[in-house]
């Protein structure tokens, strides 16, 4: 039932995704934060198989950091987003699979540019300026398509994202109540109130 | 009883000296020089061929092949050129690691591998033969030439205990005393690489022994960027190297010229 959205935007990426940790039909909390901050401009929404998700994703932080600590510098978004793919492709292929979907966005420092990857289970990986995972994509990529703009402020970004909730709460049935938005840019990550 | 910690790499003598990995060094202190300098806008690397008999067969470097046809320079991966003194056969081997260390960074991550990186992974294997004993080290000094978005154009140099340094400007090989004191001299901060072109040129045809350049004796290389901001390898061919050497007046006289090496007139700079 994750729900998570990104977008980009004139120097910048934002990602959201809904704060529920539910298991069958009981919401066990509604603070969970489902992005992880890989790096100093990078952000990583994650979403999934329950339990897998967490292992995935805390694996992905500790390499990147690891790798950050081991050059002096992190990884750029491309080559941090390709190699939690091979690492994902890699998972496919052994003998227990981890299921988690993530949307990676960040701020690459040398060129200037942001960068989105939609990524899914099965290593499949494509930039993006616009992304979902969950049932929010349902309802939220023709308003995405509609209205993203590659050159929008921040503040008109987020309005953007913010039509795709409202749209989402106005017809799915289950409904998350709570989303934890952070945005990377130059300065690096900020978590934003929607 | 002089011999006595002579003989293994890994032990260390009475004053705490490594004499194998000294002699290593020593093995390239009498290789032919290889000398790079950075600039602002790409790195030159130029190298000199040691033994060049009349009846060795050099036909086949006449073109040029993707990784650099000669002895001393050689493409290590599409953004980084080195240059290699010592034992030429110890040489290759260091270059198909490097190589394949490049394409196993391109594999994982999708990028072209950082050069500070490439040097860090020849070093790890050559620090090894400094501490796991049983085997020789590596006879073989390396000048990595090249370009990473993080810190643009980068020249970096490896021995064989496995230490590495970044440079503006350095030399390895016989006479890098007073190359590097030319370069010390002549060496200026933001110069262009058409300066540092010219900088190499000069250092090394006053190192070198003979009193005229010409392209049996030397290799050259450079990176640049293209008009796509990708870095763009350039190993010079023999024709492209002597017309180099003409247009800075550093090339032998026509009567001196070999007939063997004419400049093919569809050969441009």
């Amino acid at each position: 039932m994750d729900i998570s959205f990104a977008l980009t935007g004139k120097g910048y990426v934002i990602v959201a995704a809904d704060t529920t940790a539910a298991r069958s039909i009981v919401k066990m909390k509604v603070d969970e934060d489902k992005i992880k901050v890989l790096s100093p401009h990078l952000l990583m929404a994650y979403s999934g198989e329950p339990g897998d998700t967490v292992q995935f994703a805390e694996y992905i932080e500790r390499n990147i950091r690891l790798y950050h600590i081991r050059n002096t510098y992190a990884l750029r978004p491309p080559s941090a987003a390709s190699w939690i793919r091979r690492s994902l492709a890699d998972s496919l292929r052994s003998r227990r699979p981890y299921a988690v979907n993530l949307l990676v966005g960040g701020y690459d420092t040398s060129t200037h540019t942001p960068h989105l990857y939609w990524i899914d289970y099965l290593g499949t990986m494509s930039e993006v300026p616009f992304a979902a995972h969950g049932y929010g994509a349902y309802f939220a990529l023709s308003l995405l398509d509609r209205y993203h703009d590659p050159e929008a402020s921040v503040e008109e970004g987020l309005a953007t994202l913010r039509r795709c909730l409202d749209e989402v709460a106005k017809r799915l049935v289950v409904t998350p109540e709570k989303y934890k938005v952070k945005i990377v840019d130059k300065d690096g990550v900020r978590e934003v109130e929607i | 009883m002089a011999r006595r910690y002579d003989s293994r790499t890994t032990i260390f003598s009475p004053e705490g000296r490594l004499y194998q990995i000294e002699y290593a060094m020593e093995a390239i202190s009498h290789a032919g020089i290889v000398i790079g300098a950075r600039s602002k806008d790409g790195v030159v690397l130029a190298a000199e061929k040691k033994v060049t008999g009349k009846l060795l067969d050099m036909s086949g470097a006449k073109g040029q092949s993707y990784g650099g046809s000669g002895e001393k320079i050689f493409l290590l991966n599409s953004n980084i050129i080195g240059g290699v003194a010592g034992i030429t056969a110890d040489a290759n081997s260091l270059i198909n690691y490097a190589r394949q260390a490049a394409q196993r960074h391109l594999f994982m991550y999708n990028e072209d591998i950082p050069v500070e990186l490439l040097a860090q992974r020849l070093c790890d294997l050559k620090q090894g033969y400094t501490q796991y004993g049983g085997l020789r080290p590596f006879g073989v000094s390396l000048l990595y030439a090249g370009y990473d978005p993080h810190y643009h154009f980068q020249l970096y140099h490896s021995d064989p205990s496995g230490n590495y340094s970044g440079w503006k400007a350095t030399c390895i090989g016989a006479n890098n005393g007073t190359a590097t004191s030319l370069l010390k001299q002549d060496y200026k901060e933001d110069i262009s690489v058409a300066d540092a072109i010219e900088l190499v040129l000069k250092v090394m045809s006053k190192t070198m022994d003979s009193t005229t350049l010409g392209s049996e004796k030397l290799e050259f290389a450079t990176l640049t960027l293209d008009a796509e901001k990708k870095p763009k390898a350039k190993i010079f061919n023999p024709a492209e190297i002597d017309a180099l050497l003409h247009k800075h007046g550093l090339a032998k006289k026509d009567e001196e010229r070999d007939v063997a090496a004419p400049v093919p007139s569809d050969q441009t700079l």
